[in-house]
């Protein structure tokens, strides 16, 4: 069976039970796999507590933080400070510069771009590098839902373009709630039905809500575990004497 | 010849913490359809309350099959009706509503 996953859920921290209520009413949706999006200097124990109410329920719980760096350089400072703190890495691309610096850094996860067709930070050239270091597009569903009138059809024509550029540059694309509430949140085919709004067709959109969070999600892990040296080498026996494995 | 009307009926499941009238809910379905795809779109869909339950917070949507789509995504876009937040969740699709009484409600 399919495992639907929305990877930016973005509950108040400090007020859990409101984190756990939009947490079952995830899991009443139909979500296996939820992230949780933490201020960089989350503690361990608040991690610890998500963790404990997500495996109750039989969710698995992804770390997340949101960069939003006003430079380059401040991407780059975050990125090393806090990389291997968390499992998915999202960076906001606010200018075009952070824009070309995250599509092109490998401990890039996810792309998000702000909701206005004016400040489009997402053109070929960012795909294209985006593409090569495998950051994917994330569309936030919240300011689609939030958002009326001349707002929303700006939004929409500027989704438009960004799928239509990663479609072609083979960007792999993620849709998620980007919900603050639990009435922000939606079933996976909910989501399907308003990325045609964009023209995101349907498998595409399946893929956008599984098959892409999980890929990352797994390739993180990887990377995060104790057995990972280095792309394509991990330790799979430890002891004096390895040759015969 | 006339071809036969192809329907889809959808159980819905209002999620709010204030009472909805039914007329509400029926006038803020209408609206979201024509605010995301206009006074075309909208004489496309076919929309028709069939049943509500305002205890159980249940609903039967009835649309053309052609529109499903359109429905889906506009029922998906609704965030609050007269003022007072709500999310409407499809828990399923069926061709006909006996089938979909007994599967979904």
């Amino acid at each position: 069976m399919r495992k639907f996953v929305d990877l930016h859920l973005r509950p108040v921290i400090r007020d859990l039970n409101q984190a756990e209520g939009m947490i079952s009413k995830s899991y009443e949706l139909g979500y296996g796999l939820l992230g949780i999006s933490l201020p960089p200097d989350a503690l361990r124990q608040t991690v610890r507590l998500l963790r404990k109410i997500c495996s109750d329920m039989g969710i698995d719980l992804v770390t997340r933080v949101d960069l939003a760096p006003k430079t380059s350089r401040g991407l780059l400072d975050g990125l090393r400070r806090l990389r291997r703190r968390f499992e998915v890495v999202s960076i906001w691309c606010a200018s075009k510069s952070v824009a070309r610096q995250a599509a092109k850094d490998r401990r890039v996860d996810l792309l998000s771009f702000p909701p206005d067709s004016r400040k489009h930070f997402f053109d070929f050239a960012e795909a294209e590098l985006a593409s090569k270091a495998l950051a994917s597009l994330e569309v936030d569903m919240a300011p689609l839902l939030s958002l009326r009138g001349g707002l929303r059809i700006r939004l929409l024509s500027s989704l438009r373009r960004e799928v239509e550029i990663a479609k072609k540059f083979k960007v792999p694309i993620v849709i998620s709630s980007g919900a603050t509430n639990k009435y922000f949140l939606r079933t996976p085919r909910d989501y399907i039905a308003l990325a045609s709004l964009f023209d995101l067709p349907p498998s595409l959109g399946l893929r956008a809500l599984s098959d892409n969070p999980l890929a990352i999600v797994e390739r993180n892990r990887r990377k995060l575990s104790s057995s990972y040296v280095a792309p394509g080498i991990r330790v799979i026996k430890e002891g004096k004497n390895c040759l015969d494995v | 010849m006339l071809r036969r009307v192809r329907r889809r009926y959808l159980a819905l499941k209002i999620m709010g913490e204030q009472f909805i009238e039914k007329e509400d809910l029926i006038r803020a379905l209408w609206d979201a359809v024509l605010q995301l795809f206009g006074e075309y779109g909208a004489s496309c869909v076919n929309l028709s309350l069939i049943g509500y339950e305002a205890e159980g917070n249940y609903a039967i949507l009835r649309c053309s099959h052609g529109a499903l789509d359109m429905v889906r995504a506009s029922i998906a876009s609704m965030t609050e009706i007269k003022g007072k937040p709500v999310a409407i969740h499809v828990l399923g699709v069926s061709g006909t509503l006996k089938s979909l009484r007994k599967k979904f409600l």
